[in-house]
């Protein structure tokens, strides 16, 4: 019954023109599959370069150098009935002299250059312990404080003790010091912790990410409480309900420019709206969220409706001939088999959100803020903007600490994406 | 090639279910149902056999308003299911669905448990008090389905899970669920394999005791084996109605006889 071609057998080896045929399709395949894997190569290798920079000078940034003090506190200097106020710094200066006894008679220049190895920081450290348990005064504590900027630097090798003295931050005299101390052992370096914990400072030593995080998950959580919403209805509007006119067409266009408008110019819109007429405070992560909930709504409600387009029609159908009506087909079978994808799209829009900065800068969120903000309206910095505005900074110490949050950054993007591409293949169906 | 038996088929004359009169249905442009009227029997299985877009899908989604949910698509003329207007304003698709039941070309159960698949529809419809009458429902419907013995010790595993036959009894079992009068199957069989087709004919034969049956094939054998009448579409055209052994053994049109014997289809 079949229709079988005579074919002499070997002439699918034999003939010169198929055979040449063959050799030119099997060319063509490997020079395609060569420009694919050097496209996957290059973007490999950027992306190593990129990392392997970021870590080089990021990991100095793991790390605090730290100095520990035998602090005798004196109460002839810090006295119970007026304490936030007191000589603090006085009594860390003697501790220090304590252990160069040469230098009890120092004038007040060579006296700072000593003291200069204390972070500034440490005085605030001292009278915190001492607020919290007065009883301390006239007792011997000891204390671990940071070192200052300087001193980081030089422990770290990235202050050369080869470089002449006129070119370097710290003098001979202060190295022969701090090289004591570190014999005395009482120079440690400890896991940064400070780096997370800490709210911003002028000092890199005491600068921290604590206020950007707080800030950024404020931020966060308002653009998703305000684009998740909004953004589902909206798809789920257009997609399932909306007659299909010129109108909706023009609404869909849009939509999709929306999500190609620079970043910078829903800046400028929330600087004018937002704070502008609706008078809401500046820096304020809430402002933040609400610029970025304009951004991330038409990622939202894209992917939204690609996840719904997804859902075969023959679920619809099924739903539809029991006797469904349109909205419990929607929402009791539509959208639960398109919430994978929804959560997918949510998630993508969210890390792009926090990567986010341009628009934040013009709301304000790039201010020099020393403490976490305890609301949302509370002024405060985001990640991106905090990073803005360590590179910025002048002192050297901000270089690594730049990096280290950049890494902090990266961190938190590679996490949600991953939890991204979790959700969809845990949740993934074929039809 | 066909079934002698046919024409021995007792064939008695039943109560009018559906009655449609001068039928028009417009895609847009396009006329696609093109003045059909025709009258479809409680208690018969009725095939609707035609070339590939014919019409006979579309006329079979009009008769539980399926078509309502394409945008561009316009029904005229007047369909009346035991005498009531079911394109009436009055008339709510969503009840008319419950009482004229379908079963699509492809199995297409919920991604739910079985019997979640077949709790749906009672449950939207209120047709359960508690959830011990729904246990009863389900069990019936899932008998009547013939699928009972099969999944009755599974009933909470996923109705994606089961093969395309009891796939498709499934969906017919979800379909009866609803305590419909009238079952509209687009193609029920066009995706299963020659043993699960069987067993779903089979079904089809039980079910006409109860149901008016509305089927649209595309194998004139099923069509020969199962309805007892048969329509003949043909470019939105109703070109023959009558009894299945009729249409196949005497056609009275020319292009009926050139359908059933290959020559145009």
């Amino acid at each position: 019954m079949t229709d079988m071609t005579a074919s002499p057998s070997g002439a699918l080896a034999t003939d010169a023109r198929l055979r040449a045929r063959l050799r030119q399709r099997k060319r063509k395949q490997v020079i395609l599959q060569g420009l694919g894997l050097g496209a996957i190569s290059f973007a490999g290798l950027m992306l190593f370069i990129l990392v392997a920079s970021l870590v080089s000078t990021g990991y100095k940034a793991v790390t605090q150098t730290h100095l520990t003090v035998e602090v005798f506190v004196d109460p002839q200097e810090i006295s119970v009935d007026k304490l936030p106020r007191g000589g603090f710094r006085d009594v860390l200066a003697a501790a220090l002299i304590k252990e160069f006894p040469d230098m009890a008679e120092a004038g007040r220049k060579d006296l700072r250059a000593l003291t200069g190895v204390y972070s500034n920081g440490a005085q605030f450290r001292l009278r915190d312990m001492i607020v919290a348990d007065p009883g301390l005064i006239g007792q011997t504590v000891t204390l671990t404080v940071p070192v200052s900027d300087p001193f980081d630097q030089l422990q770290k090798d990235l202050i050369k003790r080869e470089t002449p003295q006129a070119q370097r931050r710290v003098d001979d005299r202060q190295i022969a010091w701090f090289d004591t101390l570190a014999e005395r052992g009482m120079i440690s370096e400890p896991i940064n912790w400070g780096l997370l914990t800490n709210a911003d400072s002028r000092f890199p030593e005491l600068a921290g990410l604590k206020g950007a995080l707080v800030g950024s998950f404020w931020a966060l959580l308002v653009c998703f409480a305000i684009s998740f919403p909004v953004g589902i209805g909206a798809a789920i509007y257009l997609e399932e309900f909306a007659p299909k006119n010129r109108m909706s067409d023009i609404i869909e266009v849009n939509i999709n420019n929306l999500a190609a408008v620079p970043s910078v110019v829903f800046g400028l819109l929330a600087l004018a709206v937002f704070l502008g007429w609706f008078g809401l405070p500046r820096s304020a992560p809430l402002v933040g969220g609400m610029t970025l909930a304009l951004m991330t709504m038409p990622t939202i409600i894209i992917s939204t409706r690609a996840a719904l387009k997804a859902v075969p029609p023959s679920i619809r159908e099924a739903a539809l001939g029991v006797g469904a009506s349109r909205h419990q087909v929607v929402f009791g079978h539509v959208l639960p088999l398109a919430m994978p994808g929804v959560m997918t799209g949510t998630i993508i829009g969210l890390a792009q959100a926090l990567g986010e900065t341009a628009p934040l800068l013009l709301i304000g969120m790039n201010a020099f803020i020393t403490s976490a903000p305890g609301t949302p309206l509370d002024s405060a910095t985001a990640l991106p903007t905090q990073i803005f505005i360590w590179a910025d900074s002048p002192e050297r110490g901000f270089v690594s600490r730049t990096s280290a949050a950049i890494l902090v950054l990266l961190g938190f993007l590679v996490m949600m994406n991953g939890i991204a591409i979790y959700l969809r293949n845990k949740f993934e169906r074929s039809w | 090639m066909y079934d002698t038996s046919i024409s021995e088929k007792t064939v008695t004359q039943n109560s009018i279910k559906f009655s449609a009169r001068n039928v028009q249905v417009h895609y847009g442009d396009t006329h696609a149902i093109k003045d059909v009227s025709v009258d479809i029997e409680d208690k018969t299985v009725t095939a609707f056999i035609g070339p590939s877009g014919c019409g006979k899908s579309t006329f079979l989604r009009c008769l539980n308003r399926m078509n309502d949910t394409i945008d561009i698509c316009r029904v005229e003329g007047d369909i009346r299911l035991d005498g009531q207007d079911i394109y009436d304003k009055r008339v709510d698709p969503v009840q008319l669905r419950a009482k004229v039941g379908m079963v699509f070309q492809k199995p297409n159960p919920f991604p739910k448990s079985i019997y979640d698949n077949v709790a749906y529809g009672p449950k939207i419809h209120g047709l359960a008090r508690n959830k011990a009458d729904l246990d009863e429902i389900v069990e019936r419907a899932l008998r009547r389905g013939a699928i009972w013995d099969e999944v009755k010790d599974r009933l909470n595993e996923p109705g994606t899970g089961l093969s395309g036959g009891q796939q498709q009894r499934l969906c017919i079992a979800r379909a009866v669920a609803t305590e419909p009068e009238v079952l509209l199957m687009d193609e029920p069989c066009s995706a299963l394999d020659p043993i699960a087709t069987s067993q779903v004919e089979e079904l089809m034969d039980e079910l006409r005791k109860n149901y008016s049956l509305v089927i649209v094939t595309h194998s004139m054998q099923q069509a020969a084996r199962v309805s007892q009448k048969t329509a003949f579409f043909h470019l939105g055209n109703l070109v023959e109605f009558g009894e299945t052994g009729q249409i196949f053994t005497n056609p009275q049109d020319e292009r009926t006889e050139s359908y059933i014997t290959g020559r145009i289809g």
